[in-house]
């Protein structure tokens, strides 16, 4: 189907081997019968967590492009769609972790990461720094072998069952803003933090403000130099953009397959202008999902650019058009609910699932970077075009209008 | 009656009185509360509207105890009434129940119900029988019979609006002639009623069941069409003007915020991405309340400005649209805020979901319009030209 790139080294492990791995690992772990925690737990020592990562650290040094193999396998077999184990740990935390912590680090913290045992959280925004991330105030202040750290975060998704954070803080206040961030690690058990959940628009509470009241963090800790905080935090929000605009894998999967699937069950509600419309979603959906595919067989490194934007932007626009649609053929029955509690399951599933998927996908636009602050990403960093006049790039951070 | 999109000074003044009553008596936080208790409105706030503020009887003529001022001022309170959020029977009893009352030929039953309503005491809403959100009366879904002891109605009605707060429903119903139109009690022998769980709290439907349930009959055979298809459009053009209403608020609410909310050193609203979106913002809520205050005029009596089937289902099309883009809008240039239950975009985002999905969806009322329009061009084209012998 597919031109496999020539594999170089004899030791890279090939689609036969992905394949063996995962199907021993489902074999010997049946998923359903042995406890989750397990089953993902011989799935990251197998190597089969995240496929090109170093061995030992949940990987084995494969093509990333042979990921969906293994997760196909896992789901093929009854097992969960593996990052929504530990969503944000999987898909923003743990490309930065391989990449800045050392390898002692990471090893700790990435089998319990795997297994779903430890959630992660990501504390980046605060009420003052959203899209303006580097604008942000929280501060750290060295002291001793470690930092002092205080300050608010805010729409901080699973704080509040998360273990470990990724935390990017201010260190110097007297340089330009870019210049003065450094990137941390904070175990959210420290004492002086604190989590308040906050409200969605969905009624549940999923994400959190979180403050920072004196709270200590070890410097070994930290990722990255100080004051390296912002190509730090780049690298994450560029596995967040790829891991939101990736999800669909199969044709006819995700948004579009919901909406397929509805267009099938309700036949008193299709209407040739409905058609027309869900035609044109389906193929917007093909077109995405193939250049998702020709981006993965190009990716080579797993290293991912600004370039993730551009899936990020499509897949957001995307899922809200599909369910938007759902709605309008629903008809009356688009407008239904069954509850809004703070402590509903989740935002997908019971009667009124797809009313539910269609509240949630006003967060995709804004979530990881707004959709128009995609489209300064590809028409600044992709492109190259010249950037709006701005007066905060240059200036110590301190001296910035807020 | 005033020239079509004149809005005179008492229509500004009305309002202007409706505005400042809603900001004092149903500010936000009265919205939210009411949207959260069972009934989903406070009967007390609502007799204070018909009563102490005396909007509900401007449409209504004199004859019947009503201001006999027309539809336009009455789409004035509709708007606000939408721009608010007022939690309150207002699809059921503003929008469809008092237009087919008003157009009952049978003064006694006008005589029975109007005044009630008119007070903000009496709620009543219309079950009528739509496809997409044109009065059909092929879709009626309950059966009239007539014994010895009056009129009984069996049957379900799906979907209607404010149901479970109604003291009164009117009924259309199959007879043996026709279709007539029949007022259900509350309370009435055989009549059950579900609550649905809407995704709009702020708007309530409910399901009735109906087995012989006692009715009485309030428009004959002949009358009751009629009366169901003017209510229909009525409420639909009155609908139009609500989502208006919204829009315009998001719209003001959005602006507000993008003003003042500062990132990379400035506000955002001085990026064009912003300030484009936003300039679209106002393009489509113009553009809406010309369609919408059209087809209120179209309506009004005896005007003959245009089809009012047309005219109806344009409004309901680009409002429609322009309510649910504007909402999205608000959400999207709000950032987070605009994603949490405590911020405002989230409500308007759902009344602009329920209003698109009721009395016929944005793209069923474009079908409609293509009806009207393209499929009518086709048949005058194709009408063959008289022959000379
Ligand atoms: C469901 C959800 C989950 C989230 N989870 C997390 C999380 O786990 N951790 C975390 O740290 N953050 C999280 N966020 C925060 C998210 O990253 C921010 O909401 C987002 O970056 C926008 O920031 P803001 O909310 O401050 O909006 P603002 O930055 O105030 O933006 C307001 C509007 O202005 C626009 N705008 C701003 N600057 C520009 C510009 N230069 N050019 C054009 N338009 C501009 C924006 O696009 C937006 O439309 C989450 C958000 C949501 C909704």
């Amino acid at each position: 189907m597919f031109y496999m790139p020539s594999i170089a080294v004899q030791t890279t492990p090939d689609a036969a081997m992905v394949e063996q791995a995962a199907r021993t690992v489902v074999t010997r772990h049946p998923p359903g019968s042995v406890p989750l925690t397990e089953l993902m737990g011989a799935w990251y020592d197998a190597g089969l967590t995240w496929v090109h990562f170093p061995q030992g650290l949940g990987g084995m040094e494969a093509p990333r492009q042979l990921q969906p193999l293994a997760n196909r396998i896992m789901r093929e077999a009854g097992g969960p769609e593996p990052r929504t184990v530990n969503t944000i740990g999987y898909g923003i935390v743990a490309g930065t972790i391989r990449r800045y912590a050392s390898p002692e680090f990471a090893a700790q913290l990435l089998r319990p990461l795997a297994t779903g045992e430890e959630k992660w959280c990501q504390l980046f925004s605060e009420p003052g720094a959203g899209s303006d991330l580097a604008g942000l105030a929280t501060r750290a202040v060295r002291e001793g072998d470690g930092w002092r750290v205080n300050g608010q975060k805010v729409w901080n998704s699973l704080a509040h069952i998360s273990r470990w954070a990724v935390l990017l803080a201010r260190t110097d206040p007297d340089v330009p803003k870019h210049k003065g961030l450094t990137y941390f690690i904070l175990d959210m058990h420290s004492p002086g933090v604190d989590v308040r959940p906050l409200r969605q628009l969905t009624g549940r509470a999923q994400f959190n403000e979180v403050f920072l009241d004196d709270v200590l963090i070890p410097d070994t800790q930290r990722l990255g130099d100080v004051g390296s905080g912002w190509f730090v935090a780049n690298s994450t929000l560029a596995d967040e953009r790829t891991s939101l605009g990736e999800r669909v894998v199969a044709r006819g999967s995700g948004a579009i397959g919901d909406a397929v699937q509805l267009w099938v069950d309700h036949p008193a509600n299709q209407s040739p202008a409905l058609r027309e419309r869900l035609a044109r979603l389906w193929v917007r959906s093909e077109a995405h999902r193939l250049t998702i595919e020709r981006a993965r067989i190009a990716a080579t490194t797993g290293t991912v650019g600004p370039e993730s934007a551009i899936t990020k932007l499509a897949g957001s626009e995307l899922t809200q058009a599909v369910y938007e649609f759902c709605i309008e053929f629903l008809a009356a029955q688009g407008a239904l609910m069954d509850t809004y509690a703070p402590d509903a399951v989740d935002d997908e599933s019971g009667p009124n699932g797809i009313q539910r998927r269609y509240l949630r996908s006003r967060a995709t636009t804004l979530e990881g970077g707004t959709s128009e602050i995609m489209r300064n990403v590809i028409g600044e960093r992709v492109l190259k075009l010249p950037q709006e006049l701005r007066n905060d790039k240059t200036v110590p951070w301190r001296d910035v209008p807020r | 009656m005033t020239q079509e999109f004149e809005f005179g000074e008492e229509i500004v003044a009305l309002r202007a009185m409706v505005r400042e009553f809603c900001a004092e008596q149903a500010p936000e936080s009265t919205v939210r509360t009411a949207m959260e208790s069972e009934l989903g409105h406070d009967p007390a706030l609502w007799r204070r509207f018909g009563s102490e503020l005396g909007v509900f009887g401007l449409a209504v003529p004199e004859s019947d105890g009503g201001d006999g001022a027309g539809l336009v001022p009455h789409a004035v309170v509709v708007e606000e009434f939408g721009a608010a959020l007022v939690c309150g029977p207002t699809l059921g009893a503003l929008c469809l129940a008092l237009p087919a009352l008003i157009a009952l030929p049978d003064a006694q039953a006008r005589q029975d119900y109007l005044p009630g309503l008119i007070a903000g005491e009496l709620i009543a809403t219309l079950a009528a029988p739509t496809v997409h959100g044109v009065f059909d009366p092929e879709a009626a879904t309950v059966s009239a019979t007539t014994g010895p002891g009056g009129w009984t109605l069996s049957g379900g009605l799906a979907h209607v609006p404010d149901g479970a707060s109604a003291d009164i429903l009117l009924v259309p119903a199959r007879t043996q002639e026709g279709l007539a139109l029949f007022a259900v009690e509350r309370g009435a022998a055989g009549l059950a009623h579900t609550d649905l769980f809407t995704m709009d709290r702020t708007r309530r439907q409910a399901t009735f069941e109906l087995a012989d349930t006692p009715a009485r009959l309030v428009a004959d055979e002949v009358a009751a069409p009629a009366v169901c298809a003017r209510a229909v459009r009525v409420a639909t053009a009155l609908l139009a003007v609500s989502q208006v209403g919204g829009a315009q608020r998001m719209l003001d609410v959005t602006v507000q915020h993008v003003r003042t909310r500062i990132q990379f050193g400035q506000a955002v609203g001085a990026f064009q991405a912003v300030k484009h979106r936003c300039a679209n913002m106002l393009m489509e809520v113009e553009q809406a309340r010309s369609a919408a205050y059209h087809a209120v005029w179209a309506l009004d009596s005896d005007s003959e400005i245009d089809d009012p089937d047309l005219a109806v289902a344009l409004a309901k099309a680009v409002a429609s649209d322009a309510f649910t883009s504007i909402t999205r809008a608000a959400i999207q240039l709000h950032g987070g805020i605009g994603f949490t239950w405590e911020g405002s975009p989230q409500l308007y985002f759902k009344r602009a979901t329920a209003d698109l999905v009721t009395l016929g969806t944005g793209t069923e009322q474009v079908e409609n319009v293509a009806r009207l329009v393209l499929d009518r061009r086709v048949a005058a084209a194709n009408v063959p030209e008289p022959t000379l012998t």
